[in-house]
């Protein structure tokens, strides 16, 4: 090696080090040191408000940054309570007090979907978020991280956190998915391997030719879903899937403004170094993965569908952050079509711009025609607050990331979760099933 | 200094936060700690919210506290009285909101295979050691920034002090 490949060897980062290095102001960081962090954005949503109690004890008045605060109200909407009410009326007083603008209203959607549509965040950016699916964003290339309320209310008094860097998981994809297999498939596959702390305190980063074919929407699945492994955040460098995608998206939602934006992702974006060193490494042929299920009551509790049909389902749920896309709904519409549901199902797509495309699209049509039902964007009964909570006993069949006991709001209800066409033929069966074993006019 | 003794509850693997202060609670009931208190580990051990005294201690094997970032999973062990966490491994949402909240949680793998509830503990700080029944259990001590925010009882308290200075 000459000592020009030895000093590039050495300076090699993920590029999870390079945002961290950038988010606190250093030329390069290592793995188990703390870093002082500013994140580009700051996230809270129905929590808000209580947030804004904790805010309140510190000496500081005035939010230092309020342009980088993100504020959704999604997990709980429309507010099922007087309570819940108030609480939304309060999030929308703190907004308006501090002078938040990136705020979205009651039906907008969840906020890891809005975010990204809105162009809040993009590649090369950070953010630090009161959610614990904040490693949603990674999809864009950005680092992103879930943290506590405390924390936040630190985050709006100062505008820096500490952080400690990760070593990086490195998963590589080769090959394609079979049809009627996605990536919610594969994160449940690889759960199941590495089990629900298998990436704690880590950063997973995706790459490989497999990445490449996999659509914007299934890109978020695998980042989202990495909260349940544990890790810290996951990412993926961006190519041209990522650049079509924000093109698109930023002329809808910022019409007089997306050719900035998307020159500002441009110069902000960052890439791994060849030769960065990863604490661990996978690599995955995309080809061997199986449809998969979660069973009750653990993320990591996983076997294949083959193995677990004719479980009986009573109620399923399409939606969330993790599979509440178009993609997703297009997928389960295909299952559906011309077929009348055994179970209830609840479809709530992640946001309004998602339910507006799958209305155009006649996806929704074909639902309701199945007997589904339609809800308002956000995160629905996912956390037992609203929307379709279980009875005790109940099976329920869930595009959801996570299925803990009690998780939609009855400890003695089970959920499995699985891809959202697999949600949608078990309930036009009545029992766990893939599409493909559909009988005719079932 | 070893002088307070500690009575332990022990729980297993992967407990998570929707066991130890349920969603539903989580946008209707108040930050009010007697409130929370009764709330916690609701769908884990029912007979924890009425039975747990001040200075107890979890004890609890890998991934504590897995699952949502909802710092009502800290602040309803700290309201109950729990003077720490003990557990082979945390998630690591639950670590940052425990040390960013004041509550002490410690990483020890060892203990876990020899205690159990109703054992009693003492925790010795600065030689990072958990003594029981005679035996000494070493753990790795925080950072010393880190260290900072939990003896301030959280970062809150930590940036409340910092803005007197």
């Amino acid at each position: 090696m000459t000592a020009r490949a030895i000093e590039a060897a050495l300076s090699a980062q993920t590029l999870t080090e390079k945002l961290l290095a950038r988010a606190s102001g250093r030329d390069r960081v290592a793995p188990g040191e703390i870093a002082i962090v500013e994140p580009d954005v700051v996230l809270s949503h129905d929590n808000t408000a209580a947030i804004a109690e904790i805010f309140e004890r510190l000496p500081h008045k005035r939010v230092r940054y309020p342009q980088r605060l993100a504020i959704t109200l999604d997990h709980a909407v429309p507010p099922p309570s007087a309570k819940h009410a108030q609480n939304h009326a309060r999030v929308r007083d703190f907004a308006r007090e501090q002078g938040v603008q990136n705020f979205f209203e009651v039906g907008r959607g969840i906020c890891h979907q809005v975010l990204c549509e809105e162009g809040v965040i993009g590649p090369g950016m950070t953010l630090l978020g009161a959610d614990s699916h904040s490693t949603h964003y990674g999809w864009l290339g950005a680092f992103s991280a879930g943290i506590g309320r405390s924390e936040v209310a630190a985050l709006w008094a100062t505008g820096e956190l500490w952080l400690r860097v990760p070593e990086t998981m490195r998963i590589t994809l080769a090959g394609k998915l079979k049809t009627g297999v996605t990536t919610k498939d594969l994160t449940i596959s690889l759960i199941g391997q590495l089990s629900s702390d298998g990436a704690t305190y880590m950063a997973v980063e995706f790459d490989g030719d497999g990445v490449r074919d996999l659509s914007p929407d299934s890109r978020a699945v695998l980042t989202n879903m990495m909260a349940e492994m544990g890790a810290k955040n996951a990412c993926i460098a961006p190519d041209e899937v990522t650049w079509q995608w924000l093109r698109e998206t930023l002329r809808r939602t910022r019409p007089h403004a997306h050719v900035e934006r998307l020159a500002m992702f441009r110069e902000r974006a960052l890439y791994p170094d060849p030769g960065a060193a990863y604490a661990a490494q996978h690599r995955i042929d995309l080809s061997d993965i199986e449809p998969m299920i979660s069973y009750p009551h653990a993320v990591d509790n996983v076997r294949p569908l083959s193995e677990v049909a004719s479980t009986r389902v009573d109620v399923g749920f399409i939606g969330t952050c993790t599979n509440g896309r178009l993609e997703d709904i297009a997928a389960a519409a295909d299952a559906l079509r011309g077929r009348r549901l055994r179970a209830r199902l609840i479809v709530i797509p992640a946001s309004s711009m998602v339910l507006r495309e799958a209305a155009e699209a006649g996806y929704l049509a074909d639902m309701i025609e199945a007997g589904a039902t339609i809800g308002t964007p956000g995160c629905g009964p996912c956390m037992g607050v609203h929307m379709g909570v279980l009875a005790p006993g109940e099976v329920c069949i869930s595009s959801a990331n996570r299925n803990f006991r009690g998780r939609m709001g009855e400890p003695n209800a089970e959920i499995y979760l699985a891809n959202p066409a697999v949600v949608a033929a078990s309930c036009a069966a009545g029992r766990l099933i893939h599409p493909a074993d559909l009988a005719d006019g079932c | 200094m070893t002088g307070a003794k500690h009575r332990v509850w022990k729980y297993g693997d992967n407990v998570n936060t929707d066991v130890i202060f349920p969603g539903k609670y989580t946008y209707t009931i108040s930050l009010d700690p007697a409130e929370l208190a009764r709330h916690a580990l609701e769908d884990l051990d029912p007979s924890f919210a009425d039975c747990a005294r001040a200075g107890d201690v979890i004890v609890a094997g890998r991934n504590w506290g897995n699952g949502s970032s909802r710092e009502q999973a800290v602040s309803c062990l700290a309201a109950a009285g729990v003077h720490a966490v003990i557990a082979k491994s945390f998630a690591r949402i639950y670590y940052r909101n425990a040390i960013n909240n004041g509550l002490l949680v410690i990483a020890c793998p060892q203990i876990i295979d020899h205690v159990e509830s109703g054992d009693w503990i003492s925790i010795d700080m600065e030689a990072a050691q958990i003594h029981l029944n005679g035996r000494a259990f070493p753990f790795s001590p925080l950072p010393e920034q880190v260290r900072r925010i939990l003896e301030a009882g959280g970062i809150i308290a930590y940036l409340q002090q910092q803005s007197q200075v």
